[in-house]
């Protein structure tokens, strides 16, 4: 009988020789776990037990899988990722196959972006360093399950005081295939002392049924100065299951702007942590999440202000449709050094059903006794007397309630400072609140 | 144009109408002035066709249709547009979009090539000029953040672009100084022709010195207690609404 958590102890996966101790440290740390379950804090409102019963580490599998990940043309690609104009150096990987001749690589000075198969001594000895190095590996259970299956992972180095001047877009597709399979992707950023990239990270996947299991972990280490805005669209196809993480640790004075897109799928969840580990630091972390018919969006959040001086700025806004459900789950953990912290976080949520459902947590833990902090959350339906005024002027009961739904995310889009994303992004959303372009036509 | 025959309409189990009459013919301006919670915003409400707002007997025609039975967005297309007392605001939603949805959704119904963007631009600028709107609140959501008086403006403005041929006005002139009053004003009487008509809901005679009414109705308790023309308001104005007590019990 098939088995998600047999399967993925057994698996093995071969992958660059240099990082032999850090997958056999995964393999043990995951050897240990249990499938988490639904007693666990962490996962009360997320059942994995869709993946429980499925085998996505068959070794034929995962060769077919790779099989189709090399076959995967030029013209495929475009027609998913919408940003054919986007000027960027660009990273393209299907079912977790690195694709160099889809890959647009531009070599800048300062700036390194390869696969962890091509790294020269010296980034070998970097990505052993730095992997890991901003997040507890125990306390993250699918991130010990990515160490184990590392092979390609990517480094993106920038050197001190380079600004990057392409943004750098990494685009992971998955495709169709006969049978389950498990991609694991894996990135490592790592910007020196006053280094400043834009990065966008894309999930995409063939319209058709999916059977991949995305288990992705991107991992930012931000030295002293360091500035990085950082894209992360996942616009997966509703079959498509994902477990993601992004963990990122911020030296002094460095500044990270981060903007999440996540739309549902049977099994969709993000982790975002941000460890601060020097003073002045900043973080800006924007989201919006969009589940609809019967998916699931999980979005939780861990920030540790461990050092004084720090400024978190956490938005994090839903849109729940038709029978979906979303789950946040922010945590802002202020330790007893943290001393003049600021941090803001909301959550609001808006469902268009009565039998859509959210669930919101946001948790404010504050150790240190001169910090001005601030969270809230709210689950709200669509304002009738907004509805009932645009009406009035003539505007049908339809295309007004997709006007006020848009309207919602609007805000957190405007913080989209890239006009092709910000256009991408309009785009795909006003695409989602409505089947029928006529009900759309007059979002800007 | 609008008839309103025995209209009884209740809030929340109230009864607030309780058998109003009223004929509009195409081209009049009827004041309706009263007491506070007499039904006059009720009256706009129900109008509009707002939730919650139930007729519970008696009927409204409308060109000679039923009114009661159109949805909010029909009675709109068909011509009728209320300003709203207190307009609402929608962030996000830019008042530009905003605009273009109404214009074209009432253009399309009745008959009118849909406006392309660069016309579309003209009319809505020049609307702005002629209620001395700055161009930058086109870009900013619907009301958002508006004072009273630019909230008061954008009403007017959309009525503009939207050509209704009975217009509700609200109270349109509470809380306006007289240089936003004017404004208001010159709008309304910009638009007034033989086929347009207005209702103009207020508690001050003083708008009525901007506006001229053909009629002033006042309204007590849920029905219209006395009619006559524009120097009824001045006796209000003089008297108060305590005179009209015995009428309207």
């Amino acid at each position: 009988m098939a088995d998600f958590l047999i399967s993925s102890q057994q698996a093995e996966i071969d992958g660059p020789a240099f990082l032999a101790d850090i997958k056999a440290q995964g393999k043990a740390l995951w050897s240990g776990f249990e499938l988490p379950t639904r007693k666990s804090e962490d996962w009360k409102y997320t059942s994995v037990a869709g993946l429980k019963k499925r085998d996505f580490f068959k070794p034929e599998a995962l060769a077919a899988a790779r099989r189709a990940g090399e076959t995967f043309s030029g013209a495929e690609l475009e027609a998913l990722t919408h940003l054919p104009a986007y000027e960027a150096q660009r990273l393209v990987f299907v079912n977790g196959v690195y694709r160099k001749d889809l890959s647009l690589l531009d070599a800048e000075a300062g700036v390194e972006l390869l696969t962890f198969d091509d790294a020269s001594e010296v980034q070998q000895a970097l990505i052993k360093s730095k992997l890991n190095s901003c997040f507890e590996l125990a306390d993250h259970r699918f991130a010990a399950l990515n160490n184990q299956m590392i092979d390609g992972g990517v480094l993106l180095h920038v050197s001190a005081n380079t600004a990057a001047k392409k943004p750098v877009h990494i685009v992971n597709i998955s495709t169709q295939c006969e049978q389950d399979f498990a991609v694991n992707q894996r990135l490592l950023l790592v910007l020196e002392k006053s280094a400043q990239l834009t990065l966008v990270e894309q999930f995409c996947t063939t319209a058709t049924a999916q059977n991949s299991f995305v288990n992705s972990v991107s991992e930012c280490v931000l030295a002293e100065n360091a500035s990085l805005r950082h894209y992360r669209l996942q616009d997966e196809q509703e079959t498509a299951l994902h477990i993601g993480a992004v963990h990122a640790s911020l030296e002094r004075s460095a500044r990270l702007n981060s903007f999440y897109l996540t739309l549902g799928s049977e099994l969709k969840r993000l982790d975002v942590s941000v460890t601060y580990r020097g003073e002045n630091a900043e973080a800006e972390i924007n989201g919006v999440y969009l589940p609809q018919n019967k998916q699931h969006v999980d979005v939780h959040s861990c920030i540790e202000h461990a050092v004084p001086h720090c400024q978190t700025n956490e938005v994090f806004r839903g849109i729940v449709a038709d029978e979906a459900r979303a789950v946040f789950n922010g945590r802002i953990h202020i330790h007893p050094d943290a001393q003049k912290t600021e941090a803001y976080l909301s959550n609001k949520n808006l469902l268009t059903s009565n039998k859509a459902e959210v669930d919101t947590k946001p948790e404010l833990e504050i150790y240190a006794d001169d910090v001005r902090c601030a969270h809230g959350a709210t689950v709200a339906q669509l304002d009738d007397l907004g509805l009932h005024y645009l009406r009035t002027r003539g505007i049908s009961e339809k295309e007004a309630r997709v006007l006020l739904s848009f309207a919602f995310i609007n805000e957190l889009l405007e913080e989209i400072a890239d006009e092709q994303l910000l256009a991408w992004a309009r785009s795909k959303l006003t695409g989602l609140f409505s089947r029928d372009p006529a009900l759309t036509k007059h979002l800007l | 144009m609008l008839s309103i025959k025995g209209l009884e309409a209740k809030v929340e189990e109230k009864d607030i109408l309780k058998g109003l009459n009223l004929e509009i013919k195409p081209g009049e301006v009827h004041a309706i002035m009263g007491p506070n919670g007499a039904g006059k915003s009720t009256l706009g409400h129900v109008l509009s066709g707002r939730e919650g707002y139930e007729v519970t007997s008696g009927s409204v025609e409308f060109h000679g249709k039923d009114l009661c039975e159109m949805e909010t967005e029909e009675r709109a297309r068909e011509g009728l547009f209320l300003a709203f007392q207190y307009p609402v605001e929608i962030p996000g939603v830019s008042n530009m979009e905003f605009l273009k949805a109404a214009v074209d959704a009432v253009r399309e119904h009745r008959g009118l090539e849909a406006l392309d963007a660069v016309n579309f631009m003209k009319q809505a600028r020049s609307a702005c000029k002629a209620v001395n709107l700055d161009q930058a609140f086109l870009k900013r959501g619907v009301n958002e953040g508006f004072s009273g008086g630019e909230k008061k403006r954008n009403e007017i403005m959309q009525m503009m672009l939207l050509e209704p041929s009975l217009a509700i006005l609200d109270e349109t002139d509470s809380g306006l100084d007289i240089d936003a009053l004017q404004v208001v004003a010159d709008g309304v009487n910009s638009l007034r022709s033989a086929e347009r008509s207005f209702i103009v809901v207020t508690h001050y005679q003083r708008l009525l010195d901007y506006i001229e009414p053909d009629f002033v109705h006042v309204l007590a308790d849920g029905k219209i207690v006395k009619s006559g023309d524009k120097s009824l308001a001045l006796e209000l104005e003089a008297k108060g609404y305590a005179w009209l007590d015995g009428g309207a019990v």
